[in-house]
């Protein structure tokens, strides 16, 4: 592989063909002019790039638990700032936390909103693949409406995920940080930009960055980018940036596709399709709607 | 000897002092009953520029101890203080700080667990977290405290295993006392400049902190984990040798009173040790042949110099200040373990009567009268309420 793609993550982790999370490391870390230290959430990123006694990391990096790379890259980023003010470190160094949905919409959203409220110097990623995939595919809050998994299985009495997605951005936002954006892994350039946005911001930054899963939403590894394209031309994804409280939208069309042509291409959706369901696509289009309704009305 | 310079001060304030002295480079802080006044004391020293730490206000205890992992494998000095819920709360990240072997130092003001809630004194918290791979030192004084602070921050990096510096909460942390404080150029030259390895910060040989570990090799980790556990016990004692020449005060693995003739000792820790001490003196007096032993390091447990010491005794009395539901008391079932064996070479037998007592639950007090009627036999059912 490209050496200079490869110089902060390596090949030979042993994440799924298909899966977004690599690029979107390698295209955020590359960004970086610094040094850089990572943190990690538990999550699939993690266990496919740190099977003892391999590392696929070739910048310093640090898991401890799940609900914490936030708290923990706050101690590291703290020692950091004290040991260059007694010349321990001359070096500067950037910090990014890496963690997935559910390490950052669910059980880490306390740790993250502490260490967005106190400013440390670092740049949070989340990378959303819209549920807990590690484990097997659970709902979390970042689990579009209407999704089948293995916790909000489809039945009589059920036609899978009941409940909208929690809007992070507009969480994350309301701790007034300089520069928070939404992403998507099949846009590399706008990806690229943003990372380095987020880099170069001075204080807590944040990225939400779309990223599929092959095996869980249930599609052919090769598709991966254009499904992922699919995500942002029908609106259901769509790329904006906050950079000092001003809206910007990344990516328009005149004429958004259906979100039906995102849908379909992922079996998580397939039941979604059928006639009794047809309610609920149309929801799904209406909440699409309202949800980049809202964007166009916040962006000046 | 060193010129002494005493001070009154309340077990919280002594920790506070002597982590002056220490001046680690990061303090992750949050608040809870009784532990506060430790790292507000702190938190004025830091504001009035007596020292150079960053304090980091974290959103709970999780995340406290989550932030002194981070700085501690960062390479920076680290130390934080705790109480009850709070260590309840950390619970899942000691484990982690442990198996990375990072050398936190921890202050725990030890309190009594919900439900119901109770903001009072007893060891509940501490014994809930004894088989984290924490090394564990109990204190039964504010002087205690200030010493075992110094000790424990020097053991922690020695050994690369995190320390948790145990008083009773209130009976010591809010009760004011006489103290020796060491000069501050004694306590920084005794604990000496922080060496880290494997630093995260050192980007030029990166590491990769927090691993997973699968059925090959996590196992290795574990028994390496023990072995460093198991050589705290040399370190504990070279250290507080080292410590004794430079304060005149002497601290084994734990403190035998009145035990060298004794029939009958009695086993407890912490702040109602003071207590039974004055009740031994009394009984000594009318002729009672009655000793202490006052648990000091908890975690590695001294099993066999702890059966050495109490072999001739006809009767031991242990007194808990925590439940473990379901079977004994901590306390007494380390003390069978000393008769019994734990994988040593122990000769001693079980010749003697061993009961248990548990007392002070939620900050309940233990009355001098109590503890004479438990040594004397006169007591009656295994609690003292």
């Amino acid at each position: 592989m490209n050496k200079e793609l490869t110089k902060h993550f390596a090949p030979g982790h042993s994440a799924c063909a298909g899966c977004g999370f690599p690029a979107i490391v390698r295209t955020i870390l590359g960004e970086a002019k610094n040094e850089v230290v990572v943190a990690n959430a538990t999550g699939c990123l993690e266990v496919t790039s740190t099977l003892y006694p391999y590392s696929a990391w070739k910048v310093p990096y640090i898991h401890s638990a799940f609900e914490n790379a936030a708290a923990t890259i706050s101690g590291v980023e703290k020692a950091y700032e004290i040991l260059k003010r007694k010349g321990k470190i001359k070096k500067k160094i950037k910090f990014v936390a890496f963690g997935g949905d559910g390490g950052t919409y669910d059980i880490g959203l306390q740790s993250l909103s502490g260490a967005l409220e106190r400013g440390h110097n670092f740049l949070y990623v989340c990378y959303d693949n819209g549920g807990y995939m590690n484990t097997g595919n659970q709902r979390s809050s970042a689990t579009p409406y209407g999704a089948f998994t293995e916790t909000t299985p489809v039945g009589k009495k059920s036609f899978g995920k009941m409940e909208t997605r929690k809007n992070l951005m507009e969480i994350v936002n309301a701790h007034r940080i300089a520069y928070l954006a939404q992403a998507n892994v099949a846009y590399i350039a706008d990806l690229k930009k943003k990372a380095k946005k987020a880099l170069e911001t001075e204080g807590p930054t944040f990225l939400l960055v779309f990223s599929p899963c092959t095996n869980n939403w249930k599609f052919p590894t090769s598709e991966y980018v254009a499904l992922a394209k699919l995500a942002t031309e029908t609106n259901f994804w769509p790329l904006y940036e906050i950079e000092n409280g001003k809206y910007k939208i990344n990516f328009a069309t005149e004429k958004p596709k259906p979100v039906s042509e995102f849908l379909k291409t992922q079996g998580r959706f397939k039941h979604l399709f059928k006639e009794e369901n047809k309610k609920v696509l149309e929801e799904i289009q209406k909440l699409v709607n309202d949800e980049w309704q809202r964007l166009v009305d916040m962006t000046p | 000897m060193n010129k002494k310079n005493k001070l009154a001060l309340t077990g919280g304030a002594a920790a506070a002092e002597a982590l002056k002295q220490i001046e680690p480079e990061v303090m992750p802080i949050y608040p809870i009953t009784p532990q506060t006044p430790i790292i507000e004391t702190y938190a004025g020293f830091q504001a009035n520029g007596e020292v150079d730490t960053e304090i980091i206000k974290v959103e709970s205890e999780h995340s406290a101890m989550s932030a002194a992992i981070g700085a501690s494998a960062a390479g920076a000095r680290t130390a934080t203080a705790t109480s009850s819920q709070g260590l309840a709360l950390m619970h899942e990240m000691l484990y982690i700080a442990s198996g990375m072997r990072l050398p936190i130092l921890m202050l725990v003001s030890a309190r009594a667990l919900a439900a119901p809630i109770n903001i009072h004194g007893d060891h509940s918290d501490v014994m809930g977290c004894r088989d984290s791979g924490w090394i564990q030192i109990f204190c039964e004084n504010g002087q205690e405290v200030y010493d075992k602070t110094i000790i424990g921050m020097r053991l922690a990096e020695k050994v690369k295993l995190p320390v948790m510096v145990i008083m009773d909460g209130f009976n010591t942390s809010h009760s004011v006392e006489n103290l020796e404080i060491l000069e501050t150029k004694i306590v920084k030259e005794f604990v000496g400049r922080f060496e880290a390895i494997n630093s995260l910060l050192d980007t030029d040989n990166p590491v990769s902190y927090g691993p997973v570990a699968l059925q090959n090799s996590y196992f290795e980790f574990r028994i390496d984990e023990e072995e460093a556990m198991e050589k705290a016990f040399e370190e504990y004692q070279k250290i507080a040798k080292e410590f004794e020449k430079i304060s005149g005060r002497k601290y084994e693995f734990f403190e035998k009173y009145q035990t060298e003739d004794a029939e009958k000792i009695l086993v407890l820790t912490g702040s109602a040790s003071g207590t039974s001490k004055v009740v031994i003196d009394k009984l000594r007096e009318s002729g009672e042949k009655v000793g202490l032993l006052k648990i000091g390091l908890f975690r590695p447990f001294p099993h066999k110099e702890i059966a050495e010491a109490l072999k001739n005794a006809k009767e031991i009395i242990v007194l808990d200040r925590a439940q473990s539901i379901g079977t004994n008391p901590p306390f007494y079932s380390e003390i069978l373990n000393s008769f019994v064996g734990t994988g040593r070479d122990l000769s001693v037998p079980i010749n003697k009567k061993i009961k248990s007592y548990i007392y002070g639950l939620g900050g309940r007090d233990i009355f001098q009268k109590q503890i004479e009627d438990v040594i004397l036999g006169k007591h009656k059912g295994k609690y003292i309420k």
